[in-house]
């Protein structure tokens, strides 16, 4: 009985097929609004379903001379990475006494994953373009990941020294959201660009870039490998927002969040579409002196209880 | 399992830009009917940079020595079950360059092309007219 318990939660509820379904329609979401920034319609409701069937449908290819472990492994790692992160941030959103101590570290090394399934497997493909982006993805990596740990960092401070993700909101319910103070306003600002930067939009999509290495990474993909990558992709854009929620903004436990949420995604939208891309030593720079400054900022006002 | 294949390919096909030494007029009427006029992403139509994700590849331009091994390796490295589309005059025969000594003859003799669009180059409304008889023909 518990066992099926834990493969259906794992398996369809709030794990593989939920987040997945609620991801592919966040996607379509964001391609509607960008559509009506460009004063253009945009593509029907099922657009995103049907792209991904069809990449489910269609031939895999396995290009001459790669590494076919490593070439398909690549796509897997991220997929599998972000339903236990889903699992872990509904389970301990709506039962905190699941939380265990140290699930914040396990959570970030959750998100860490996807990047690292994308280097593999650009890595693995044999093809110089595949390894552009692969290099620049590594470099974007550590980029944004320095101050994103930083406000995790501040927000454990704040928390009471708790690593425990549901004791975490549950001290936000108590005491009010984090946000509304100086360092959370600055820790809300620093996640948004670092949830941008994992994602790979627009400031941010050194990686991919269409006009210089055409897809990068994803390149040599095509059919299931490349629907898991988008699958994984449209996982993330539906977990990051929720993870800046229940990190600063009081928890998923309330029909607010619901709102929150649309709010963070039209905001990524709006910043995506109003901006030209970076190099990817202006991104470096960015992250490690802009934002990384700011994020420290936000630490030691942290301390003052700021 | 069939349909469902059908009806994904219907709604979503990605096309690859396959400029196999054409004049650049048709070229830049395929670029017309993605922008905010046409907007072909109603359709669910995307541009892509990779032969690898592509169902569908536009051809432009009359086929030569140089361009027809191109155009075979492009063919060979999509996918399958892709759509060949020739944009232009020039796909149909070899239009005004019959009797130049570079030219190698009509497309159908190499690779087999589901829809023809015939003008020089075809206007915008035509391209998105072929495609959607190429998808019927599915």
């Amino acid at each position: 009985m518990n066992i099926v318990n834990i493969l259906i939660s794992y398996i369809v509820f709030p794990g593989f097929l939920f987040a997945a379904v609620i991801g592919l329609f966040i996607t379509w979401i964001d391609r509607k609004v960008t559509a009506r920034v460009q004063m253009r319609v945009g593509p029907p409701w099922y657009q995103p379903y049907a792209d991904f069937l069809k990449l489910l449908l269609k031939e895999t290819i396995i290009p001459e001379g790669a590494s076919k472990t490593f070439f398909l492994l690549g796509p897997m790692i991220g997929l599998v990475a972000m339903s236990i992160f889903s699992v872990m941030l509904f389970s301990m959103n709506f039962n905190p006494e699941s939380s265990f101590v140290g699930d914040v570290i396990v959570m970030i090394y959750l998100l860490a994953l996807p990047p690292i399934g994308i280097i593999i497997g650009g890595s693995a493909s044999k093809n110089p373009l595949a390894s552009v982006g692969a290099s620049r993805e590594m470099t974007q990596f550590f980029a944004y990941e320095l101050p994103f740990y930083i406000v995790l960092a501040t927000i454990i401070l704040k928390a009471g020294g708790t690593i425990r993700f549901g004791e975490i909101i549950r001290v936000q319910q108590a005491q009010g959201p984090f946000l509304y103070s100086l360092s959370g306003v600055i820790g809300a600002i620093v996640i948004l660009l670092s949830t941008q930067a994992k994602l790979s939009f627009v400031p941010f999509d050194i990686p991919e870039a269409e006009q210089e290495v055409m897809a990068g990474p994803y390149i040599e993909y095509s059919g299931v490998a490349l629907a898991m990558y988008k699958l994984t992709r449209a996982m993330m854009y539906f977990l990051m927002p929720l993870f800046l929620i229940s990190l600063l903004w009081g928890g998923l436990t309330n029909w607010w969040a619901i709102l929150k949420f649309l709010l963070i995604i039209v905001l990524i939208v709006l910043i995506k579409n109003t901006n030209p891309r970076l190099r990817i030593d202006q991104a470096l720079k960015f992250f490690w002196v802009g934002i990384g400054t700011l994020s420290i900022i936000g630490l030691i006002l942290a301390f003052y209880n700021l | 399992m069939a349909n469902a294949k059908l009806w994904g390919l219907k709604k979503s096909p990605w096309v690859f830009h396959v400029a196999a030494a054409s004049c650049n007029n048709c070229d830049i009427e395929i670029l017309d009917i993605l922008t905010p006029r046409w907007d072909v992403e109603r359709f669910g139509i995307v541009l892509v940079g990779s032969p690898r994700h592509a169902d569908a590849l536009l051809v432009t331009g009359v086929l030569n020595r140089k361009s027809l091994p191109r155009v075979l390796q492009v063919y060979e490295q999509t996918p399958k079950p892709c759509l060949v589309i020739g944009v232009g005059t020039c796909t149909c025969h070899t239009h005004i360059f019959e009797p130049s000594y570079n030219v190698v003859g009509p497309y159908d003799k190499y690779i087999p092309v589901d829809v023809y669009i015939p003008g020089c180059p075809p206007k915008p409304e035509a391209i998105i007219m072929g495609v959607v008889k190429a998808l019927k023909r599915l």
